[in-house]
């Protein structure tokens, strides 16, 4: 009914008539709808973030018995776009001892590995940049490039708690990334595809959701995806009390927006991801498919929410043990049962 | 060198020279999250291993030992809501104490009843602050708004009584400078009844969470001896399980009217201080309970000259404060203005047990074991 997939399809035939009409080259046309879609999705994460920060909030501060932001708008919901404002008019500070190159390169990367990701994100049936054969195995690439930035970050900043945190982030990043695939495969090798595409449409009814076919993988998932978010209880990177702010404690305005914006964003994927391999992507009844996308992604964005406010973090040689003692082995059992029962 | 083999190929980016870790020193502080005020803390670190070191300390020094030979008696008791601020009826109460010793007046029991009810309010108030931070050190971020949501009515409690939230300029020498107003006992009694549950909440968010245990359990013990040797006094030499109360042992005031018991740990590590603080909170809540029950009518201060000169002598008493125990030295020449005027106040020994208990450990475990010891840095600078 709703199918937003029907309205692309309709904009771009209108253009593909406009183009032969005028007589334009193919090459052209492409060119237009891939900035076209380039645009689209740009604004689609710049609101889903903003919107994120300010629910984060709202979450916060209802699990407090407190209101969370409520001056700006019906219950502060302009809050986090003045707040992005103030951040673009803030002066732009490179201190002086920094690696200057490496300092001002570090949030672009963080920046632009956290958007390629969306190349490979079903929305919802018929939405997708481009359904790439490969598609899993991108997103996973992809999303472990953050850490070079994290890395530069750190390094660049030329100072020690900077460089602390960056080094916590790359060990914890790389360590998590090994369970977090393993929990991936026992998905991939009960498709048969890694395509993102096939993998939501292989989950067409509710007893065909991974997450009931592989409870174990989602677990593991689930925990070696917040470690690569950095988010509490992972969060030791950035950890305030301990490391002043981690890799971006040098950072400030636009900058610091940037590794701001890439983290939600990488929230966003992560749920995202969940999403497809485990709860059936866009698969509902009587809603839209984007409609039951978000529901279920926004729903685990809650739950990560939910674990932030509530737990305690760990600390760092406990992170590693967790992931290499725990994880990894839970991850290959995962993965030997899901090879001789499926 | 000569442990690696000089390479063969000789290629431009592999290296002859021995590689290897060093030692770094890194400062912390004094404008760091979790120094709680400006401490500086200068280490030596491995990588996140500390090795050593070394709490740099004197930022908040306001010679206020200095200031009390030019004050009045009286004028001296707002100072002494700054030394510990989180604390301030305590050190109120301390200040009185020996001012009255010294000039040897009879303090009214109704006074002694309301000086009981403050400090162990404020006691209470002084731990929710100690727990909230202590948790946020943690990265828990919740239980801080709820230990602050209780410390909100404990401060509208106090407000009530004296007009102050944070230095309260409440006791008097010889009592406290006015009367409960007629609302605060039916009110301090729903809140002693409202509070008993609230403890189980905060424990129920920390205590048997396994994040929470394996960040304290066994993480920085400080054994008995280290502790006596550097007189660690308060939770922090009761959790290493010595029965050391002085509200007990040497009961000022009324605390001899009271029932309450002594919590001690018996690991000393950072989880038994957390766990002596969380029952500390519980008796006082005790305490106040059984002083809101039987608080005696009557005058509320003893009668002293309008221009207050004690006798030539010299006086010390101890409280025991939030922190640990908290000595005033009192010598009068017979003057309006003490002679002389030492304070002995917990927060120094506490700090200056932390290297012995951080060597060895992350940086992450200095910052819990750190907010363990509950130091107040205007406590330890004065």
């Amino acid at each position: 009914m709703f199918e937003l997939d029907k309205v692309f399809k309709a904009v771009y035939f209108w253009l593909e008539g406009l183009f032969t009409r005028w007589g334009i080259p193919q090459f052209w046309l492409d060119l237009l709808s891939m900035l076209l879609v380039f645009v689209v999705i740009i604004a689609f994460i710049s609101v889903a973030v903003l919107f994120l920060v300010w629910w984060e909030r709202k979450v916060a501060a209802h699990m407090q018995v407190r209101f969370g932001p409520m001056r700006t708008g019906w219950h502060g919901w302009r809050q986090t776009v003045i707040d992005a404002i103030k951040l673009i008019q803030k002066e732009d500070i490179v201190p002086l001892k920094v690696d200057r190159a490496v300092f001002v390169i570090a949030p672009i990367v963080v920046f632009v590995s956290a958007l390629l990701v969306y190349v490979c994100i079903p929305f919802g049936r018929g939405l997708i940049v481009r359904d790439l054969n490969i598609g899993i195995l991108y997103i996973l690439a992809i999303t472990t490039f953050t850490v070079v930035g994290l890395l530069m970050a750190g390094w660049g900043s030329n100072n020690k708690w900077s460089l602390l945190g960056g080094l916590r982030s790359a060990a914890q990043i790389v360590s998590y990334e090994v369970p977090l695939t393993l929990s991936v495969l026992g998905v991939v090798l009960l498709v048969g595809s890694l395509s993102m595409v096939e993998i939501v449409k292989s989950q067409a009814h509710f007893w065909d959701w991974y997450i009931v076919r592989q409870p174990i993988g989602f677990l593991v998932y689930l925990t070696a995806a917040i470690a690569e978010v950095n988010r509490t209880p992972f969060d030791i990177p950035e950890a305030e009390q301990e490391l002043v702010a981690g890799y971006n404690t040098e950072y400030s305005g636009m900058k610091f927006a940037m590794f701001f914006f890439a983290e939600f964003t990488n929230l966003f994927t992560i749920s995202a991801v969940a999403t497809t391999l485990f709860l059936g992507g866009w698969h509902g009844p009587w809603l839209p498919s984007w409609i039951w996308f978000f529901i279920k992604t926004f729903g685990i964005i809650l739950v990560i929410m939910w674990f932030k406010w509530t737990y305690p973090r760990v600390r760092v040689d406990q992170l590693m043990d967790f992931a290499w003692k725990f994880l990894l082995p839970l991850g290959f059992l995962n993965l030997m049962l899901t090879a001789l029962f499926a | 060198m000569s442990d690696y083999p000089k390479n063969s190929l000789n290629l431009p980016f592999i290296t002859t020279e021995k590689v290897g870790t060093e030692e770094f020193i890194l400062n912390m502080g004094p404008q760091h999250p979790s120094t709680h005020g400006v401490c500086r803390l200068i280490l030596k670190m491995d990588g996140e291993v500390i090795v050593d070191l070394v709490p740099i300390v004197g930022y908040l020094h306001r010679a206020l030992e200095k200031i009390a030979e030019n004050r009045t008696y009286l004028q001296f008791i707002p100072y002494t809501d700054r030394i510990d601020y989180v604390s301030a009826m305590l050190c109120n109460h301390g200040l009185c104490m020996a001012v009255e010793k010294l000039a040897e007046i009879e303090v009214p029991q109704r006074a002694e009843y309301i000086r009981v009810i403050m400090d162990e309010l404020n006691r209470i108030a002084s731990h929710l602050v100690w727990l909230g931070t202590f948790a946020l050190d943690l990265g828990a971020i919740t239980p801080f708004l709820y230990c602050f949501r209780e410390r909100e009515m404990i401060l509208d409690l106090i407000e009530m009584t004296c007009g102050q939230r944070m230095t309260f300029n409440y006791m008097r020498v010889g009592g406290v400078s006015r009367d409960l107003p007629g609302e605060f006992i039916p009110k301090a009694r729903e809140f002693v009844k409202y509070f008993k549950p609230r403890v189980d909440e905060y424990e129920a968010i920390l205590t048997q969470n396994p994040i929470f245990l394996g960040r304290t359990k066994g993480v920085g013990i400080l054994d008995q001896k280290t502790a006596i040797d550097y007189s660690v006094t308060g939770p922090n030499l009761r959790a290493t399980g010595l029965k050391w109360y002085l509200r007990k042992e040497e009961p000022y005031s009324v605390y001899d009217k009271f029932e309450f018991d002594i919590p001690t740990g018996t690991k000393s590590d950072t989880w038994d201080r957390y766990m002596v603080r969380i029952q500390e909170m519980r008796q006082a809540n005790r305490i106040v309970e059984q002083a809101l029950e039987s608080i005696p009518e009557g005058d509320i201060k003893a009668k002293t000259k309008a221009v207050f000169k004690p006798p030539k002598g010299e006086a010390y008493t101890r409280v025991e404060s939030t922190r640990g125990e908290m000595g005033f030295y009192v010598v009068s020449e017979g003057d309006t203005m003490p002679y002389r005027l030492k304070l002995r106040t917990a927060s120094f020994s506490n700090l200056a047990v932390l290297p012995e208990m951080v060597r060895g450990w992350k940086i992450a475990d200095l910052v819990v074991i750190f907010a363990s010891l509950d130091v107040i840095m205007p406590d330890v600078d004065r």
